[in-house]
């Protein structure tokens, strides 16, 4: 017991390296993990170490699904879900697409106008969550098929080309503000850092904490849930808005049909990066670790040449050993809270 | 009529860790009997059940049934030996039928056990129900029945396992007065078949109806067995209550103002709370007493706007206030602490600055940043104010014990400043040691000029602390005494007045 006596809680204090590592084991255990996979595959094959392959391969494969699954760790932190970020990313995208090519808006409205959207989709989450009172799964599940059939509808099925019509659309995600750094990674790792900051250092990540921990409790301390509820998953839309700004940059078009299965592995990022499914626990730190895991597996198996149902399978089985080893750890702390 | 004796049980205990729940305690059942267990809320009666049905293992004592001694190690020996139970709570499926409920896991199946053969499940329950003269559709779904014919779906299920014995905890808390007639025209039924009933009622007034003999258990000790007919209601209670009311402290006189803090005016909610009103003062503490289920923790959370009211104004310092969500009642500066803490209090998972802060986050932060650093300041006045013994504030809260988890949701409302405090079994699984440390605390924040409810089903606790007493029964407000009025015997009265002509006493 004189190990948890010393444990510091959630976002403060604690300046005590063993302190820090005991806090922080879960995240800690997710970066030695990457380390260890990466030194792997450069002895296997230096040319998996080469800036080319880390940035252009690796890191850019990430950004997408790193947006995305930062955002979902703001819904799974609250103990709820959202499966409609994948689809819903599509919706954005054709929307946008629309949008920016109908009223030739320039590229920075766009990028706003992405999250706008986005951010919109996902308060319509948080109003079907609160005000219906649909538990997340069901009302996700809903505007998942509501956001796949929509993108398709609004366009007429057929992909909508930027490349040539808006300029510098491409640049956002595949230009160079740092040489030879993906704009898109600069994209990835700002908001990422926004959205630590955001979880850690505001009310609103404070009540995501909280409503995650206990709802219950929350409400009859006086805090406005449903509100803040709304506000968490449109949030999460925000970061969808901007995947979708980011894939239609590096596609240079919206695909409509793209984005579907995009959901679970984001939340495979988040599950793999230490967040608790229950709530109330988890970093975007983390996240952003269990994204690259899964993007330093598949181009590393790619280029040991295994085939891609192959590549499946690994990733299945590195999602059960990274919860697995949480349990353990947790069961051995003696954390009964799951 | 020649009686045999049904059950026998003689010095038996059941110690729980700290509490000695039973302590050598007799009871006994003939055929053809209903003999009531009596006795205040922790008294004992559902330990006793319990081991009756084999939910508990008993520590010493034996148990003779048919003047064989036996063991009951699990519930299904209990139902092997012919001990049925019915629950306070129902336990039914809902979406089954009755047939289906009374012979639920002994289903008869059709030849090659894979098939199940409703129509005679049917046929069996019908045979049974007309034999109980209850007037109910085996293939009825349970869940579109009352409460009251869900009730004897239970008493069916139960007499289905031809036991002898039927034990029935707390049987008409939920029905009305033609349903509770009902239920004692199946009771003399069973009787009339050589059963034997154990009957646990608050309902003092039904004992008389109902029941040949009755046993008086008091702090998991037996006091006596009267024979209905030779006692009283008054008796009865006196047993129940025992201790010497002299012995028991209360409040030091404190000077309370009539100031008047809160009025609660005309609260009903959809289920159970009818026409609640009381005031409060500023600097007083006052206490609701009543048994289980008579409406005291509805009321509370009905008053902070946690579950809906269907009547009812709030008026604070005169004015009326509208508390629709907890958010307006923690606005207005009414903090309520539940009696469960840890699901209904605190973020377990978190440390204790979150948890101190929770209600008042928006005075810790700056264009929604937050200001760690003020936050923690506060938590350690909390600290070192409340006694919380801790190592810092960065401990997380489920590693605390119950006395200083309670701390902390009394941290948490003081940091938010309310003016009312509403407690909810403030002491309920906390030790004696930390009791009086929350005693103390009570004292003081009322000296202070906070003005608190406490909801408390412990007689002593209620008398130690309360300059009122507030006491409810069946969803009302039967009786508000002062303290130097109010007496355990008193309390017991009204908080068992069920029958509906009692006006409100002030």
């Amino acid at each position: 017991m004189s190990d948890d006596l010393t444990t510091a809680g959630q976002g403060e204090g604690g300046s005590k390296v063993s302190a820090f590592i005991r806090r922080e084991i879960g995240r800690v255990a997710a970066l030695a993990s990457l380390v260890v996979i990466f030194i792997f595959f450069t002895i296997m094959n230096p040319v998996f170490a080469s800036w080319a392959n880390v940035s252009g391969g690796i890191l850019m494969s990430t950004t997408v699904i790193g947006l995305l699954a930062i955002g979902v760790t703001f819904v799974i932190i609250t103990g709820g879900i959202d499966l409609s970020v994948g689809t819903s990313m599509a919706l954005v995208a054709v929307i946008t697409g629309k949008m920016v090519m109908a009223y030739e808006l320039n590229v920075w409205v766009g990028i706003l106008l992405g999250m706008v959207v986005g951010g919109l989709l996902g308060a319509v989450n948080g109003i079907l969550i609160t005000v219906l009172r649909l538990p997340p799964f069901i009302a996700t599940l809903a505007t998942m098929k509501g956001a796949q059939g929509l993108a398709l509808i609004i366009s007429d099925l057929k992909p909508i080309l930027f490349a040539t019509d808006v300029k510098g659309w491409d640049q956002i995600a595949q230009g160079n503000i740092i040489p030879n750094f993906p704009n898109g990674v600069l994209i990835l790792f700002v908001a990422a850092i926004i959205g630590s900051l955001i979880l850690n250092k505001t009310v609103l990540g404070r009540y995501n904490f909280a409503i995650g921990s206990n709802l219950e409790a929350t409400k009859l301390s006086g805090v406005k849930v449903n509100r803040w509820l709304v506000a968490i998953y449109a949030l999460c839309g925000v970061y969808v808005g901007l995947a979708a700004v980011v894939i239609t940059s590096r596609l240079g078009s919206a695909q409509p049909d793209l984005g579907l299965g995009y959901e679970l592995e984001a939340i495979a990022a988040v599950i793999i990066g230490g967040t608790s499914l229950f709530g109330g626990k988890g970093t975007i730190g983390g996240t952003i670790i269990g994204a690259l895991i899964m993007s330093v597996l598949i181009n590393g198996l790619r280029i040991l040449g295994l085939q891609q149902e192959w590549q499946y399978v690994v990733v299945g089985a590195v999602i059960l050993l990274a919860v697995f080893g949480d349990n353990l750890r947790r069961r051995r702390a003696g954390d009964t809270t799951v | 009529m020649a009686t045999a004796q049904l059950l026998s049980l003689t010095g038996v205990s059941k110690e729980f860790p700290g509490v000695k729940a039973l302590d050598n305690v007799q009871f006994d059942l003939n055929e053809g009997e209903v003999h009531a267990i009596v006795g205040e809320n922790g008294a004992g009666k559902s330990t006793l059940m319990k081991i009756l049905s084999g939910i508990y293992k008993k520590d010493a004592g034996d148990v003779k049934y048919r003047g064989q001694s036996v063991e009951i190690p699990n519930p299904y020996e209990a139902q092997r030996l012919g001990i049925s139970i019915i629950h306070q709570e129902l336990n039914l499926m809902p979406h089954l039928t009755v047939a289906q409920n009374i012979f639920i896991g002994r289903e008869d199946r059709r030849p090659g056990r894979v098939f199940l053969n409703n129509p005679k499940l049917n046929d069996e329950a019908t045979k049974l129900l007309a034999e109980l003269e209850l007037n109910l559709d085996p293939k009825a779904i349970v869940g579109e029945l009352t409460i009251a014919k869900q009730q004897m779906v239970e008493i069916a299920k139960a007499v289905s396992y031809r036991g002898s014995v039927i034990i029935m905890d707390e049987p008409t808390s939920s029905l009305t007065p033609a349903e509770t007639e009902s239920l004692f025209k199946i009771i003399r039924t069973l009787k009339a078949a050589g059963k034997g009933v154990v009957y646990i009622s608050h309902r003092l007034e039904e004992l008389a109806k109902i029941t040949d003999r009755i046993t008086v258990i008091r702090d998991g000790q037996y006091v006596k067995t009267l024979k209905t007919t030779e006692t009283s209601i008054p008796e009865v209670i006196s047993l129940m209550v025992g201790r010497k009311v002299d012995q028991d402290q209360r409040p030091s006189n404190r000077n309370i103002g009539s100031e008047i803090v809160m009025k609660v005016e005309g609260i009903s909610d959809r289920h159970l709370l009818r026409n609640v009103s009381f005031e409060l003062r500023k600097g007083e503490i006052l206490g609701f007493a009543g048994l289980m289920g008579a409406g005291r923790t509805e009321l509370a959370r009905a008053i902070i706007g946690a579950d809906p009211r269907t009547e009812g104004k709030i008026y604070l310092h005169g004015k009326e206030v509208k508390i629709k969500q907890p958010s307006d009642a923690v606005a207005a500066g009414i903090g309520y602490l539940s009696e469960d803490r840890k699901r209904f209090g605190l973020l377990l998972i978190q440390n204790l600055t979150f948890n101190v802060i929770l209600s008042s986050i928006p005075r810790f932060s700056k264009f929604g940043w937050l200001r760690i650093k003020p936050a923690a300041g506060v938590t350690r006045d909390v600290i070192s104010q409340l006694r919380v013994r801790t190592p810092s504030e960065n401990q997380f809260v489920k590693n605390l014990s119950g006395g200083n988890q309670q701390k902390v949701v009394i941290g948490k409302w003081l940091t938010r400043n309310c003016d009312i405090l509403i407690f909810d079994e403030p002491t309920r699984g906390i030790d004696v040691g930390a009791k009086d440390e929350i005693y103390k605390l009570l004292t003081k924040l009322a000296e202070e000029g906070k003005s608190i409810i406490m909801i408390s089903s412990e007689l002593p606790e209620i008398l130690r602390m309360s300059d009122r007493v507030a006491v409810m029964c069946a969803g009302r407000l039967t009786g508000i005494l002062d303290n130097k009025d109010a007496n355990q015997e008193k309390i017991i009265e009204y908080a068992t007045k069920f029958s509906d002509e009692l006006s409100v006493v002030h």
